[in-house]
Parts: C-alpha cells; sequence; structure tokens
C-alpha cells in the first residue's frame, strides 16, 4: 500500500498538469458524480467505526453491550484492562503479529530478490508454490495445518509456535508479492552506476538496493502486521487454548460482551490512523527536501 | 495478484535492463528458506489434508481414524452439503460484483479526481480496517438490528413489510461480506488505475467518444489488470470466509466454511472436515485459473 502512496506524488503532478479545462456541464456533472459516490462509499465504510466509537462511551444496562446506546460515561475507558483475560489476549496478539511480521519479511524479502534478480530453473514453479496460499481460503489452510499437527503428534503444543507458524504461512505470499512489485519498478541503472563508482557488492546492496526497497518492505511489513494482528479464522485453527484478541472478541460474543472491547476498537483506530499520517507527513518532508 | 503491479516496460531499453539486471548464480540460494516453509507448512499440510479426506469414517476423534483410502467420503461429502458450496459461491459472488460496483468509483474518484486530497484519500479507505474485523460485523449487526435504523427507515419507507427483518437475512450476509472485503477490492483498483495515463482517456474525450465509450474502451481495459486482482482477492477468502454468516445471518445462510469450522473443531469429524475442504479448494483454483485464462492478464503475481 505505501508503495502506491509513495508512487502517487510523482503521478500526481502529471495529472493535474493533464487535466483539460472543464468541456461541458454534463462532463463536469459526470466528474462531480464519480467523486460524490467515491466519497459516499467511503461514509459507508466509517458507519461502523463511529458506532465502535460511541459505544465505547455507552454505559450499558443489560448484560450485552452491543444493545442501543444507553448513557454516557467514561468509565469504559478507565477499566480497559478489567474484563479478564481482555489486556493478556492483546499482548499475546501484539507478540504474535511482530513476531510473525519480521519472519515473514525477512523471508519473503529474500524470495523477492531471488525472484526478480536472478535466473534459474523453476522459477515458475516457484511463483505458482508462493501463488497457491493466497488462492486458499483461510478455512482450509486452517483445517489443512489442524491436520498436519494432529497427524503429526504436535496437537499438544498448539499455541503460540502454531500460531506464528500459520500466521508466517499467509503473510509470506503478500510480503513476496509486494517487494517483488518494488523490485520489479526498480531502476537497476543506479546499481550499475554505483559499480562504476567502485562501490562493491555489499556497499551498492546496503547503500543503494536496500533503500530503493524499503519503501515496498516496509509496506509488506505493515502488511503482515495487520493481516496477522486482524486474522481469525486461520488462528482459531491453531490457537489451541491461547486466547488471541479477535479470538477474545469472538467468545465474548457468545458471553457477556464488555463494552472495553469498543475502547481498545477505537483505540487500535486512532493510534494506527495517526501512525499512517505521521508516515505521510515524514514522507512529504523527505520528498520536499529532496526536491 | 498486487497492490501495485509495476507498469509493463514501455520502452525496449527498458526490457534490456530488466534481462541485465537478473543474473544467475547462486541467487536461487535466497529462495531455499521461503520455500522450505512453503513446503513444510503448505504442501506438506495439504497432502496430510488430502490423506485425512480419505480416512475411514467410522473412525472416531478418540479412537483415532485408520487410514483406508475411502473415497466415498467425497460422494458423501457433496451429497450432504452440495447447497453450502452453491450458496457460498453465490453469496461470494454477488458479494465480488456489488464490491466491484463500488470500489470502481471510489478507486476511479481516488486515481483521478481527489487531486491533492488522493493520498488522504486513499488512508481513509484502510482507516476502518485497522479495526478488529469481529467488532466492525458486530457493530453492523447493531446496525442491521430489527430496532436498528436501518431497518426502522426501510419500514418507514414500506421497502421493508412491517414485520420484515434485515438481520438474520441472506442480505445481512451478503452485505457484510461487501463491508469487509471492500479495501481488497478498493486497493488493487486504485493502484492499476493510477498507472493509466489520464492523457488517453482525454484523447478518446478529443476524438469524440462519448464519456461512456470512452470508459468502455480506454479506462476500463487499462485498469483491467486491477479488476482481476481486487476480484480475486475479494472473491477468494469470501468463499471461505463464515463469520459474516455465523454473526449476520442464522444457520439457514450458513455458508461451507461455517461447515468445515464445526466438523472441524466441534464435531471432530476430520474425515468429512478435510473432503470439504479440499473440494472449495479445488473448485476456487479451478474457478481462478479458468478466469484468469479467460480475461487474460498476465500480472497475475
Amino acid at each position: 500500500m505505501a508503495i502506491d502512496v509513495a508512487r502517487t506524488s510523482v503521478t500526481e503532478r502529471g495529472v493535474s498538469r493533464g487535466k483539460p479545462p472543464q468541456r461541458n456541464v454534463g462532463r463536469w456533472i459526470s466528474d462531480h458524480l464519480v467523486l460524490m459516490i467515491g466519497i459516499l462509499v467511503l461514509v459507508y465504510m466509517f458507519v461502523p467505526i463511529g458506532y465502535i466509537f460511541a459505544l465505547s462511551f455507552n454505559q450499558p444496562t443489560g448484560r450485552s453491550a452491543t444493545a442501543q446506546f444507553e448513557s454516557f460515561t467514561w468509565s469504559n475507558w478507565s477499566t480497559v484492562c478489567e474484563p479478564e483475560g481482555l489486556c493478556d489476549s492483546l499482548r499475546l496478539s501484539i507478540e504474535v503479529s511482530i513476531t510473525a511480521t519480521v519472519i515473514a519479511t525477512v523471508v519473503g524479502t529474500l524470495m523477492a530478490f531471488a525472484l526478480v534478480r536472478h535466473t534459474f530453473r523453476g522459477r515458475g514453479a516457484s511463483n505458482l508454490v508462493i501463488f497457491l496460499p493466497m488462492a486458499t481460503p483461510e478455512v482450509v489452510m486452517g483445517s489443512s495445518l489442524l491436520a498436519m499437527f494432529v497427524s503429526t503428534g504436535f496437537d499438544s503444543v498448539l499455541g503460540f509456535i502454531t500460531i506464528v507458524i500459520a500466521h508466517v504461512l499467509f503473510c509470506l505470499s503478500f510480503v513476496v508479492v509486494t517487494v517483488k512489485a518494488r523490485l520489479t519498478g526498480m531502476d537497476s541503472r543506479l546499481e550499475q552506476a554505483a559499480m562504476d563508482l567502485y562501490a562493491n557488492e555489499w556497499q551498492t546492496f546496503r547503500l543503494v538496493t536496500l533503500p530503493l526497497a524499503m519503501p515496498g518492505i516496509v509496506a509488506a511489513a505493515l502488511l503482515s502486521f495487520s493481516l496477522s494482528f486482524d486474522d481469525f479464522i486461520v488462528t482459531n485453527f491453531t490457537a489451541g487454548q491461547s486466547v488471541t484478541f479477535p479470538l477474545y472478541v469472538y467468545g465474548a460474543k457468545l458471553k457477556d460482551f464488555p463494552a472495553q472491547l469498543f475502547v481498545v476498537g477505537t483505540i487500535m483506530f486512532l493510534v494506527s490512523f495517526v501512525f499512517v499520517i505521521a508516515v505521510e507527513v515524514v514522507r512529504r518532508r523527505r520528498a520536499r527536501a529532496w526536491a | 495478484m498486487t497492490h501495485s503491479v509495476p507498469p509493463p516496460a514501455v520502452s525496449g531499453e527498458a526490457v534490456v535492463n530488466g534481462e541485465i539486471a537478473r543474473r544467475r548464480g547462486w541467487g536461487w540460494l535466497l529462495l531455499v528458506p521461503g520455500m522450505l516453509y512453503l513446503a513444510i507448512f503448505f504442501l506438506y499440510p495439504t497432502v496430510q489434508l488430502f490423506l485425512t479426506s480419505l480416512y475411514d469414517p467410522s473412525g472416531n476423534y478418540v479412537q483415532g481414524y485408520t487410514l483406508t483410502w475411502h473415497f466415498a467420503n467425497y460422494v458423501d461429502a457433496i451429497r450432504d452439503n452440495w447447497h453450502l458450496f452453491v450458496r457460498s459461491f453465490l453469496y461470494a459472488g454477488i458479494a465480488t460484483v456489488v464490491c466491484l460496483l463500488l470500489g470502481y468509483p471510489l478507486a476511479y474518484a481516488i486515481a483521478f479526481k481527489a487531486g491533492r486530497w488522493k493520498n488522504f484519500m486513499l488512508v481513509l479507505v484502510i482507516a476502518p480496517f485497522f479495526t478488529s474485523f469481529l467488532l466492525r460485523t458486530l457493530s453492523w449487526k447493531t446496525i442491521l438490528a430489527d430496532q436498528g435504523p436501518v431497518a426502522d427507515f426501510l419500514r418507514t419507507v414500506h421497502l421493508l413489510p412491517p414485520d420484515g427483518r434485515l438481520l438474520a437475512t441472506p442480505v445481512a450476509v451478503i452485505a457484510g461480506l461487501i463491508y469487509n472485503f471492500m479495501p481488497f477490492m478498493t486497493l488493487p483498483l486504485f493502484a492499476s488505475l493510477d498507472k493509466v495515463d489520464y492523457r488517453l482517456i482525454e484523447a478518446s474525450g478529443d476524438l469524440y467518444s462519448s464519456p461512456l465509450t470512452g470508459f468502455r474502451k480506454v479506462t476500463f481495459p487499462l485498469s483491467l489488470p486491477g479488476v482481476v486482482s481486487g476480484t480475486l482477492l475479494t472473491f477468494i477468502p469470501a468463499c471461505g470466509d463464515y463469520i459474516n454468516a455465523e454473526i449476520l445471518g442464522t444457520p439457514k445462510q450458513y455458508m461451507v466454511g461455517n461447515r468445515i469450522q464445526a466438523a472441524f473443531l466441534t464435531e471432530h469429524d476430520y474425515p468429512l472436515a478435510a473432503s470439504l475442504s479440499l473440494i472449495l479448494m479445488v473448485i476456487v483454483v479451478l474457478m481462478v485459473v479458468a478466469y484468469v485464462r479467460r480475461v487474460g492478464t498476465e500480472e497475475l503475481v
């Protein structure tokens, strides 16, 4: 995703330069109609977020917090960790996501380099094997992993390790694809220039190739983290008795649903929103400094 | 299958450069850790799943199963659950089409109409997905509830009979699928549209094509890689999803994912669950291959 964000700045200028003066009324309406529809779709996507935000201040009277808004309170925010196991599940989710992201990003980046930069027999087959996990519905992936863990006698150790194994698996393909896209779009003449200027292979890699590939690698890592953090289906199969945050939410749905979950949802939204905006601001500053 | 497929090389020089960059030698060693990983944790489990699907169905979780190459499991699985497959592909198909219809204008607006707000709008597309998807689906449950605002409104304008419901209907389940997979559609579409040279679209207008013809003959074909990636990234997970059916629907709306999940985790009927999983996987892969061949794009992975 960040690749596109990074790329847009270049095309942006081209687009606005090429934009014609409005030709006629019909054209004007059709132009703005598309924008209007786009904005409406965005609004639709934000409706549940508004609900989560509002319900985080709800003082539920009944057992279930998913009911209507009853009365305003701050107390959910001051007692976030009060529901049993909620913050433990958050901690486990964060640990799992970070571990899975690091492994998937490193391994996947190596694979992307091999596929884009090197030629060898079996490249086509490798591409197919990397594509297959993405064409596999999560429920199939989860059940096949569980089938393997059960049949090899690993069902007693289901937990952190098996969750990480599963998460790395479905993140890996996305990392390869994202980093590959970045590497393919890179101008290899920059590296040749570095070599011409007497940089050795390692220096070229460290000072030229890696910085150029970085936006793709960062995008891949962010994608992995969010896929892993939010995963329910595969985790449900491989977690055993461990409870990640999505599993906690799912379990809470069946019993009484603590309103603090909406607080966590709101915090997650705000933290990542601020993070993404901050990354974008830094990127713009840097782009300006370069120009 | 990517959020940003690189643009096809335009000049001959770029192609040559791409070829130069690719080297022979020991580079393939970089692939080894990842391939080993996929072999152990993807290919081997798939084989294991296949073997599990051929276990003797008369066994059980406690006493264990024996491998008897019981291919009749597949016949039983299809006979008892074919309606679930039909429903899954129907729901996922409708959701994918609606996602495309909603996501295309959005991606188009971001790529061509948003101006300096482009990056901000892009952030807004993914922003809702920073929050847990279970929480979002649960809040849809509240929104679509019998006493909720949407159902109330639809009853007021008589689009819904006085005792009509939204929740626990196919509409609610499909709406949930549409909502949850929207960014998987929008982002690849945007990545594709963003690379389209806007001057080509203008040129079609200069050459007296109506906006509609221009869209049909220029814009849409150029965005086809994004359409393919987006529809695949939406359709594949939607087929196997069971959360939306479980939260927003009733057992009457259950999809094949619900059945697999229940067979595996609550009934411990491993042979049934494994054969259902494999049937789903094979159908999905066949559909994907047929679709990609039909649309004819090479920029899949």
